[in-house]
């Protein structure tokens, strides 16, 4: 019996020793996968959203370090204004902008709408940033303020004092929280605040709060599907406009993004499209448009 | 006598690995750069970050490349890369595994020797058997090899959609830099 054993092992032994140089070489890989894989290794999560733009709102994203973005952002008329008006696209609203990584985190913006003439200038930081491994962050922080004037000249009624320049001041702040849920799937949450220095009666709201969603879900690597929706809280200036509600196609071409968008707002910044749209969707109060990001690499990357 | 044979096998493998790590060189370090011209728009990465284990008694090698950790001179460029190109998602990483021919262990310390690595390269999932020519070289009791060769995605399956064809060269040129030092312990004991 152990005489049987010992040969079956022997033999077994030797069989192993034979079979071994045909595996020695994807060993090698195994054991050097072994000690190079550190599953603790912290790994940010890349490419919530294509772009800084989601439909009208801003996403967590910021052009990386030494990255400058132009953006054209455009608004149609609406769909249902007849086909004397091509359906809108006799009209347009305007936003061109620039945005400017500092940082990885940090970025910079200023841009100019249309609408009211309105300039206006951003900060953007990434304060948290969604993360695998050691320590993983499950979500991605990004805080925006931003601040808009208006730029049009206000009628002067003789003997009325006119409005000073700080009445032309309104300031957005916005928490934007975000998770990259699977490859294809983000979703954004915005808790809102808008300040406006100057109303036009005393029953509107200087502070307007409000919160709002974003989605993200891709149909192919190159094109995704987005969504976004402004709740506006419970208030005079919820009584009196309607939230901002955008459906949009994200399609990505080289160093292009190109954004087509549906919405019911024509404001193109938040302290517009947030307190002051006006549209029914319903009523076919709808505004087509894009946004085109073009970016430019200023400081490269590499060493 | 059973047991003790049990316990003497398992042991006796253990010897056979110990000898064979011997001449055993490994980097987490290395450096690998690909480049590709087009007349629009040059497109250039590093990474620094490649693993690579060579063992000079077998002629083995295996190179591992963490996709991520390229880095490209737009960000925009590093993201299509890593979402679209490489879906570095679905496949982290690139490898090779294969074998370094015509090394002449005795006189490595001498100077440069041209070899050829043969063996199977990985990307994006698809392997190809592919035979490159390299340079190896024992300095300060480092193994310093190198290697430079070319690489057509659409033999990967790297898809480049039509918009950007003409902006991305039909094959991209690889460079490999490796500066293994020697593995001392048993290739099961892990450096902390």
């Amino acid at each position: 019996m152990n005489r049987t054993l010992y040969s079956l092992l022997l033999t077994g032994g030797l069989l192993l020793g034979a079979a071994a140089p045909a595996l020695a070489q994807d060993d090698l890989l195994n054991e050097l996968e072994k000690e190079t894989t550190d599953p603790q290794r912290r790994e940010v999560v890349q490419a919530t959203f294509k772009g800084t733009h989601i439909v009208n709102s801003q996403s967590i994203e910021t052009p990386g370090k030494g990255t400058l973005a132009f953006l054209i952002q455009h608004r149609f008329g609406t769909l249902n204004s007849g086909a004397y008006e091509f359906f809108g696209l006799d009209q347009a609203e305007l936003r061109l902008s620039f945005e400017y990584g500092l940082s990885n985190r940090l970025a910079l913006g200023v841009g100019r709408t249309k609408l009211g003439k309105t300039f206006d200038g951003f900060v953007k930081y990434r304060a948290l940033q969604q993360s695998t491994g050691a320590g993983a962050m499950p979500v991605s922080l990004s805080l925006l303020a931003s601040a808009a004037i208006v730029t049009t000249k206000f009628a002067t009624v003789p003997g009325v004092e006119g409005r000073d320049a700080s009445s032309r001041l309104a300031y957005t702040y916005q928490a934007l929280l975000a998770r990259k849920f699977s490859p294809s799937l983000s979703i954004q949450l915005m808790p809102t605040l808008i300040h406006r220095n100057y109303v036009d009666t005393d029953a509107e709201q200087n502070d307007v709060y409000a919160l709002g969603g974003a989605i993200r879900q891709k149909v192919s690597k190159r094109i995704a599907l987005t969504a976004d929706y402004f709740y506006v809280l419970p208030g005079h200036t919820a009584d009196t406009y309607r939230n901002a509600a955008g459906l949009g196609v994200d399609i990505e071409t080289g160093g292009h993004v190109f954004q087509l968008h549906f919405t019911n707002s024509q404001g193109l910044i938040e302290s517009q499209f947030v307190p002051q749209t006006s549209g029914n969707i319903w009523d076919g109060d709808i505004y087509f448009g894009f946004t085109v990001a073009r970016n430019f690499t200023v400081k490269s990357n590499l060493k | 006598m059973k047991r003790f044979l049990f316990l003497f096998i398992p042991t006796l493998l253990a010897a056979a690995g110990a000898t064979m790590a011997q001449g055993r060189y490994l980097t987490k370090t290395g450096r690998v750069t690909f480049f590709s011209a087009s007349p629009i728009e040059d497109i250039e990465a590093q990474n620094q970050q490649a693993g690579a284990m060579i063992d000079l008694g077998s002629g083995q090698v295996a190179i591992s490349i963490p996709i991520r950790s390229f880095t490209f001179k737009r960000t925009l460029m590093q993201e299509h890369f890593n979402e679209n190109y490489l879906e570095s998602d679905k496949f982290p990483k690139a490898t090779f595994s294969g074998k370094l021919l015509g090394t002449n262990a005795a006189t490595l310390g001498q100077g440069q020797q041209k070899v050829t690595v043969e063996g199977d390269l990985t990307i994006h999932g698809v392997t190809h058997h592919v035979t490159v020519p390299g340079v190896v070289e024992l300095k300060n009791n480092q193994l310093q090899a190198t290697a430079t060769f070319s690489v057509a995605p659409a033999d990967y399956k790297i898809e480049i959609p039509l918009l950007v064809r003409d902006k991305i060269a039909k094959t991209v040129s690889v460079r490999v830099a490796l500066a293994c030092d020697p593995v001392a312990t048993t290739p099961s004991a892990k450096t902390p």
